[in-house]
């Protein structure tokens, strides 16, 4: 029996491309794959960049009845980098983070400006570190995997140089910066830097960065195509060092539905992302069985410290918390298969994979929202 | 023999024995070429569709005249950009062309992998006629076949590749290629135009042109992107010219009898100085011969004709 796992990092698609996934069918993903709570990221289309967005989204997800869902507003109005979004009223509407997400702040006075603003409301400010001078045009890792392909190539320096430039904003503003999805090696080592140096930082990355290599995409599967893309295996091993001492807080799923038409291309024009929400917890498991990390302190990147890291009171089984349970058979083995996804969208590069830990049942609030037994 | 596979999508993914094959197989069409009726039956009754979403003239016509020659009846399919606006994905239009039976798709496209993608989606047989910066067989094959008319053995065979190697899908064949024949490859150009871990493919890379071409039995010069000008990758096409662009006195580097080639269209003065584009040393218009034989060549034994 754990507690609810919580989920930092979603896109549930709704409003604007309903085909790929709904609040509905996103919080069914969720609560098969064991998340009582997930936060869901603002580029849906509108924007979540005003508080009728967010009521939108809350309606939705109260009707839907599966996880709490936890909207993430944008920085920027539309985030198109250019002026604040009305940050203190997304706050009030319900947003516990803000985010330009896949459109990042590139514009360093602007993340500055919003990394100040935030503070009145002690919002974490979330990046998406890319720098999207470097990375343009690119569509999978910059290195010999790129080469022999003839694909544009993303350099590990793409999102070094924005985590450089977000704790150097952090430290000067003092702001609750959280890095999402790092995927390289110097990422790792200037978090564990800022860290002991006191800067308020949290990170997190996600199982497919962890699991996979780019490797992957050989065969131009666009099922490996995801932003920030798979990397090497010197970067997979430095995020498992960094989960092991503690610099890398969170894992989340970067859950990313894609409807079977948007990946059917060729890889360039395939849009980036996969879906993580049933696929997460074992993958994590994984580590734990090759004694990267501890039982306990899997389970903790997957509840309690995503939870400390948005100030949400979730991720706990101690007297008096919410009924967000799970009960999970930790040595069940099954084999993925997308069909059976309860997202709408089956774009995973981890179908036929053979994984250990099984979701048996989901409680939120007290109620049995999922059962598998 | 025959060619035990249902596409040609790159040179990568070719065995020793294949390369070999189809070289062998061009070498026995290039008389056809030289014929007063230039036209065998080969494919008689079989659909060659070329499909290029991208503009070519040259790759597009070699692959005509190259079906044509076998006596396949050929079509040529360049969907406007107004199809690709209408939404209508790669495996869509490839789809409508296979429900009329098209045996062989000839695909030019700008997108690294298109090939490959199509290959798995339709029944027909897919030619690769080049995909983004990822390979160019069929130009790699008909390099490789005027090296062996010229020089006989790849064994050793010190070939410098110069140019932009990074965003070229010549170079990227040729050197999978003569890897696989066992040929030493030099790459030459600007740092901004070399891909990362080029090294680990056992190509020897060189920023200095005339070192480079020190000992070579062949200068594969590559055509400089013109439109590239402006992305930081060479500051000017005066500089570039100077620094990577083939003179007569830079020929005298190379081993005497050393061939110079490109894959046109040469920018006369910019890669190549017009004198050596029109010397003795010069095979390019070889290659261009030699391309309808090495196509008709992988179009025969794609079709299962043989």
């Amino acid at each position: 029996m754990l507690p609810g796992l919580v989920d930092l990092h979603v896109h549930l698609r709704e409003p604007g491309f309903e085909y790929k996934d709904t609040i509905q069918t996103g919080t069914a993903a969720a609560v098969a794959g064991g998340f009582t709570s997930v936060c869901c990221m603002p580029n849906t289309s509108p924007v979540n960049d005003n508080q009728s967005i967010t009521e939108f989204i809350l309606e939705q997800a109260r009707l839907a009845g599966n996880a709490h869902v936890f909207p993430v507003g944008a920085i920027t109005k539309g985030s198109e980098g250019k002026e604040l979004a009305e940050i203190g009223e997304l706050r009030h509407a319900g947003c516990v983070a803000i985010s330009d997400d896949g459109q990042p702040v590139m514009n360093s006075l602007i993340m500055r400006r919003a990394m100040e603003y935030a503070l009145a409301f002690d919002l974490p400010v979330i990046d998406h570190c890319e720098d999207l001078h470097l990375s343009e045009g690119g569509c999978m890792n910059e290195g010999l995997v790129s080469t022999q392909l003839g694909l544009p190539g993303i350099p590990s320096a793409a999102e070094d140089v924005m985590v450089a430039r977000n704790l150097a904003l952090a430290e000067l503003t003092t702001a609750r910066l959280h890095l999402a999805h790092l995927s390289t090696a110097g990422s790792v080592r200037m978090v564990r830097a800022a860290k002991s140096r006191g800067i308020r930082v949290t990170a997190e990355v996600c199982p497919h960065h962890f699991s996979l290599t780019e490797e992957a995409v050989r065969g131009f599967n666009t099922h490996a195509k995801m932003n920030p893309p798979l990397r090497t295996w010197q970067d997979v091993q430095a995020i498992k060092e960094g989960l092991r001492d503690g610099t890398i807080d969170v894992i989340a799923t970067d859950h990313a539905p894609h409807a079977v038409q948007d990946k059917q291309q060729q890889f360039a024009a395939a849009p980036n992302g996969i879906v993580g929400l049933e696929t997460a917890l074992p993958l994590t498991l994984a580590l734990v069985e090759e004694g990267f990390l501890s039982l306990e302190a899997a389970v903790a990147k997957l509840t309690t410290e995503p939870a400390r890291a948005f100030g949400l009171s979730k991720g706990s089984l101690a007297p008096g918390a919410d009924a967000d349970v799970v009960m999970v058979d930790p040595e069940a083995q099954w084999e993925v298969d997308p069909a059976r996804f309860r997202s709408k969208s089956r774009n995973t590069p981890f179908a036929g994979w053979k994984v250990k830990g099984r979701v048996i049942t989901t409680i939120v609030a007290g109620r049995v929202v999922h059962d598998a037994a | 023999m025959s060619l035990k596979r249902k596409d040609l999508v790159s040179i990568a993914s070719l065995t020793l024995d294949e390369i070999t094959l189809i070289l062998d197989t061009a070498d026995s069409f290039k008389e056809v070429s030289g014929r007063e009726i230039k036209k065998v039956p080969a494919l008689r009754g079989k659909t060659v569709v070329n499909l290029f979403f991208e503009p070519s003239t040259r790759t597009r016509t070699s692959f005509e005249l190259a079906a044509k020659r076998l006596s396949a009846d050929v079509i040529n399919f360049s969907p406007s950009s107004s199809s690709v606006v209408k939404g209508e994905t790669l495996l869509d239009t490839a789809r409508n062309i296979e429900a009329m039976q098209a045996d062989i798709i000839v695909l030019r496209h700008p997108d690294a992998g298109a090939a490959e993608t199509l290959a798995n989606g339709v029944k027909s047989s897919v030619i690769n006629a080049g995909d983004g910066w990822h390979e160019h067989p069929t130009q790699a094959l008909l390099d490789l076949f005027t090296m062996r008319e010229k020089k006989l053995n790849f064994k050793g065979l010190r070939v410098a590749i110069v140019g932009d190697i990074a965003h070229s899908r010549v170079a990227r064949s040729n050197i999978f290629g003569l890897s696989k024949l066992g040929a030493e490859i030099r790459a030459v150009g600007p740092p901004t135009m070399i891909p990362v871990h080029l090294d680990r493919l056992g190509v020897r890379v060189y920023y200095d042109l005339d070192e480079a071409l020190r000992g070579v039995d062949v200068i594969m010069m590559l055509r400089l992107q013109l439109e590239r000008q402006g992305r930081a990758l060479f500051p000017s096409i005066r500089e570039y010219s100077r620094l990577y662009g083939l003179t007569a006195e830079r020929v005298r580097l190379a081993e005497a009898g050393a061939l110079v080639m490109h894959p046109g269209p040469v920018n006369r003065g910019v890669e190549m100085a017009p004198e050596v584009a029109d010397s003795f040393s010069s095979v390019i218009l070889d290659q261009v011969a030699n391309g309808v034989a090495v196509r008709m060549g992988i179009l025969y034994l794609l079709s299962g004709a043989n």
